[in-house]
Parts: structure tokens; sequence; C-alpha cells
């Protein structure tokens, strides 16, 4: 590992005044990162795909991990809330998903220093761009390697020009509790739906996979859920290894549930394509009564939708399928 | 606020032992407890979190040793696995903690590479769930990678040591036709010897 100026701010606004140099208010510049637990951002400096000169650590700033009730019986997570912290919070209920996401990801180690930005934020899995001596589309090179290469972890849906897929997990299962994400810069604080925060390589830079700039400090994420007490939800995740692993695929799925009744649902995969995918049609195809025949067929329906634009590369058809099976038994699991 | 550029100087507690060092800013735990400490109990295998071989136990907690600068410990209570046997007797106990004695008596090994980190992930679980099933301790132990023993042995040897803890029997293992453990004194209960 190169070396660097290590700093540890106790505040956000000495972490953001840190960060505001000229050359760190573009990616393409910026020498300074944000340091949460370490676990994506070592593993990029060791292999000199990340090479920064200094290194802001967020973990020692007062109030910025934790949760917090918010308004409505929402909850708002601290940036540096670890995920270790998150895994046996919720057995049941709205927040659900966010426990069992928590508990698939990486080891019982990871989980202890990983934090919940640093999880949003971490960059892609794909072999070819964890591989330095590969300069593809990802590092300012002109080609996608696994678009005609070995595709198997890569995208069905959204790919191109990148067929990346996102690495996170919770991810997919914030996005299912319309969370909003909390930015600060040395300027001041906004709030965005996670939603509009993930990019498609086919927006804009391909090189990143959010809007997040580098002179920004993620500072908390927070669920928007209409009356959290009439939602369910649930994390459907399948792994090579049954654990220590990332998604081939994942669902998180959220159902709102009035009467009797499906009145909402929020259907958001991991591990097919370059940000976490939200299904809206599918989501429609979900309302409706909780009668188990009904429902078996608006699920298959809803996995037909979800799945509509999927265009598989040569390794990699049966993320479709699996992906289908995932949901509609994420489905059965939350109305049994 | 802290800005600091290299070298820079650091105080941790060491299996109980209060360390100073000055250590470059972007030394990793492990380096500082190989290369500066010498504690060579804790092994770098993949250095990038695939693994699991530099488990050590932060404020009892099993963490990633190659993925934690060394500046980040900082006022923390590190134990390694020199540190395992020692604590022990601290506590009371005699001989090797008992999870060192399950794992040799079960040969829960062969080369060995895994074995420190395994038996810390093992001994933090154990201490924060002196009666885990089979599922919690697999989870458990889920980051330790083992190239060698398939894992059998070692799921029992921590299933013995719970036994032996609680005063279960012990249950007869997959690979004996008898159960070895039945009439078996544990070193680390009674014996008192180093083994
Ligand atoms: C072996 C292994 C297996 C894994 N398996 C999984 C898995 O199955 N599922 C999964 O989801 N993840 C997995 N991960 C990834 C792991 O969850 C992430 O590495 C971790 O969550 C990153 O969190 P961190 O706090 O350590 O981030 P860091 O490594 O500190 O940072 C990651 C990125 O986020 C940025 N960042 C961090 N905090 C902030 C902030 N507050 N504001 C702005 N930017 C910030 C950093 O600049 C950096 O670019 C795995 C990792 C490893 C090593
Ligand atoms: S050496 Fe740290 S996980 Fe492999
Ligand atoms: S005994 Fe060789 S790696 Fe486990």
């Amino acid at each position: 590992m190169k070396d660097f100026e290590y700093i540890q701010p106790e505040t956000v606004e000495a972490a953001t005044a840190a960060l505001a140099t000229k050359e760190n208010a573009d990616w393409a510049t910026a020498k300074a990162r944000v340091f949460g637990g370490g676990q994506d951002l070592l593993g990029e400096m060791k292999t000199g795909l990340e090479e920064p000169s200094a290194l802001v650590n967020v973990k020692w700033i007062q109030g910025l991990g934790g949760v917090t009730q918010a308004d409505g019986g929402n909850l708002k997570f601290g940036a540096t809330t670890k995920l270790r912290a998150l895994e046996g919070l919720f057995s049941s209920g709205a927040f659900q998903v966010l426990s069992e996401a928590a508990k698939t990801i990486g080891s019982p180690q990871i989980r202890t220093q990983a934090t919940l930005a640093g999880n949003l934020c971490q960059r892609p899995r794909c072999l070819y761009y964890r591989r330095p001596e590969a300069k593809c589309l990802k590092k300012g090179g002109d080609e996608c390697f696994a678009y005609g290469g070995y595709n198997k972890f890569n995208a069905i849906l959204g790919g191109g020009p990148s067929y990346i897929v996102h690495p996170s997990d919770m991810g997919p299962a914030l996005m299912a509790l319309d969370a909003q994400i909390e930015i600060s810069d040395s300027k001041g604080t906004t709030e965005m739906a996670l939603d509009d925060f993930f990019t498609l390589p086919s927006d804009g830079d391909v090189t990143r996979e959010n809007v997040l700039r580098p002179d920004q400090v993620v500072i908390s994420l927070r669920t928007g859920l209409d009356t959290p007490s009439e939602w369910r939800s649930t994390y459907l995740k399948f792994q090579e290894r049954d654990g220590f692993d990332f998604a081939l695929s994942a669902v998180a799925l959220s159902l709102r549930v009035q009467n009797g009744a499906i009145t909402d649902a929020r259907i958001v995969l991991g591990g097919v394509a370059p940000r976490p995918w939200r299904c809206r049609e599918a989501e429609q195809l979900l309302l409706g009564s909780m009668e188990a025949a009904s429902l078996a067929k608006r699920g298959a329906a809803a996995a037909d939708a979800a799945l509509l634009g999927a265009e598989p590369l040569e390794h990699n058809a049966y993320k479709v399928p699996l992906t289908k099976g995932l949901l509609q038994r994420a489905l059965r699991q939350l109305t049994a | 606020m802290l800005a600091m550029s290299t070298p820079i100087s650091l105080e941790l507690s060491i299996n109980d032992d209060r360390v100073r060092a000055s250590v470059p800013a972007h030394w990793t735990l492990l380096e500082l407890l190989r290369y500066e400490l010498g504690l060579t109990g804790t092994k770098q295998g993949c250095d990038k979190g695939d693994c699991g071989a530099c488990t050590v136990l932060i404020d009892g907690k099993p963490q990633l040793s190659c993925l934690i600068l060394a500046a980040n410990a900082e006022g923390k209570k590190v134990q390694t696995i020199e540190g395992l046997q020692p604590a022990h007797r601290k506590a009371g106990g005699v001989g090797l903690d008992p999870v060192q004695d399950a794992f040799d008596r079960c040969g829960a090994l062969q080369c060995g590479f895994c074995q420190s980190g395994m038996m810390l992930s093992a001994r933090a679980l154990l201490n924060e769930n002196p009666t885990p099933d089979r599922t919690e301790i697999r989870q458990a132990l889920s980051g330790n990678l083992c190239r060698c023993t398939g894992y059998t042995q070692i799921v029992q040897a921590v299933e013995l040591a719970i036994a032996e803890s609680t005063g279960a029997e012990p249950e007869s293992p997959s690979w004996s036709d008898g159960n070895p453990w039945k009439s078996t004194t544990s070193l680390s209960g009674k014996n008192g010897g180093d083994a």
C-alpha cells in the first residue's frame, strides 16, 4: 500500500472541510477518500486500484453511528452504523429486510467493521475491474471486458456500456423501504431518494456507481414508508457458497397489507444490474387479495414482468429463472 | 482534529500488555503484529479479507487484522492467538484454553494455517453464547476458510469444548467407532498439562 496522510476529524464540519480541496471536486483529480470500515477501500488500496494521498476517517465523528426514530415510525441509521449492529435488530415487520440483508454480508469479521454507508458506496466486484492490469471502462479504459469475456457474475439488466453488478446487499434492502440518503459537503447538507443516488453506467459517468462527489460525506439513511406498521419485508439472496459470498441474485421485497389485501409493494433486485434494480411495473401486479391461488398467479406474472427487459450475456442466463424463483419464494414467505 | 503523516505513534493493549508503537500510517494491524511485534501466530493469508487467517479479537469481537489500519486500533484491546492460553489461565483456568485443547484432541487441523483465526472466532462465539447450536457454530466460523480439513473436525472440536464446559456428554465424533471422549480427561479442565 502507498503511504497517505491519515486524518481523523471529530465533526462532520471538520471532515467536509478536510475534503473541500479544489482537486477533490471531481473524481478525475480527487486524492482524498472518505474512510469508513475500510473493508473495501483497503482492499482496493492494496492492489493499487486506489492510491489516495489522504484518508479521512469518519468513524470517530460523534453521532454518525446508531439508529434513531424518524417521522411516522420510520428509522434513521447513521452512516457509520456497523452491519453487525443491524443483523440482530429486526426479526419481523417493515424493517426485517435490513437485518436479513445484513446477515448475508461477508463474514462476522467483516460485518463487525463494515459501515452502512461504506456498504452502499463500495466498488464493484467484477473480476476485470478488480484486476489492476485490466484497464476496463470502469477504470477509464475503453472496453468492458466482461461483455465478451467471462460474465457469469455480471449484469442481465441495465448493463451497457459497462456490465458490472452492484455488490451491495444493503442497497436493495434500503430501497425497498423508500430510503432517503443524507449527504454533506462543506456548503451544507442535502437529502435525496436512495433511488436517485445510484446510477447506471449509461447515465453519465461510467466510472462511478452513484452521484456522490469525492468532497461529500454520507451522513445518514432514513426509511420513508407511509405507516411502517402496515408493512412487512424480506430479503432473499442466492449465493454460490452458503455464506461469505456476494449475491448471484437477490430480492428485497416489501409489502403493505391493509385489511387482508396487498395495497402497496416494493421489489428491488440485487446482483443482477449495475445498481439496485427497482421493478415498478412488477410491484403493481402484486397488489390485491392475499388468497393463495390468486397470489401465486400474480407472483408469477410479477416475476415475468420484473425480468422482461433482461438481456443475459454468454454465461449468465441462469440469473433469469433464478431471480424469478427468488421473487416468487419471497412473496410466498411474506404472505404465508 | 488529528492529522498525521507517517510515522504515527499509537498505544493499544495487546494480550493485556500495554504496547506503544510507531508505524507508517499505511500499516495494517496485521503488519504491526507480525513485523513490528513478532507475534507471528496471526497469519497473513490472502491479505484482502477472503480467508480469515488474520483474525484477531478486538474488544472481544473477531475482526480481520489485514483490513484494519494499525492506526485504527489505537486504544483498543487486541487479543491474538498468543494471548488465548494466558487469558484462560488469568481467568482461573489451567492448561490450554478449552477450545485449543479440543482442537488438539479432535485433530481439527492439518497444515494449521487457518487454526489461530479459527480458534479465536470459536472463542469469541463461546464468550458471547456458551451453548451455540451447530448452525450458529458454522455461521460464526464462516469467515475462516480451511483448505485442508473439510471442517468436520473443526465443528466437532467446538462442540466438544461446549459439551465439556457444560458437563454434557460429548457426542461421538463421526470419524470414530466408539466415543473417545467418554473416559477422557480434559487437559484444560483437570490435568493442567501443557500438551
Ligand atoms: C471478503 C468480502 C466479502 C464481502 N461480501 C459482501 C456481501 O456479500 N455483500 C455486500 O453487500 N458486501 C460484501 N462485502 C463488502 C463489504 O460489505 C464492504 O466492503 C463494506 O460494507 C464496506 O464498508 P466499509 O465501512 O468497510 O467501507 P470502506 O471500505 O471504508 O469504504 C468503501 C467506499 O465507501 C466510501 N465511503 C465509506 N463511508 C463513506 C461515507 N460516510 N461517506 C462517503 N463515502 C463513504 C469510501 O470512500 C469507499 O469508496 C464483502 C467484502 C469482503 C472483503
Ligand atoms: S489474511 Fe486477512 S482475511 Fe486473509
Ligand atoms: S488446516 Fe490447513 S488451512 Fe486449515
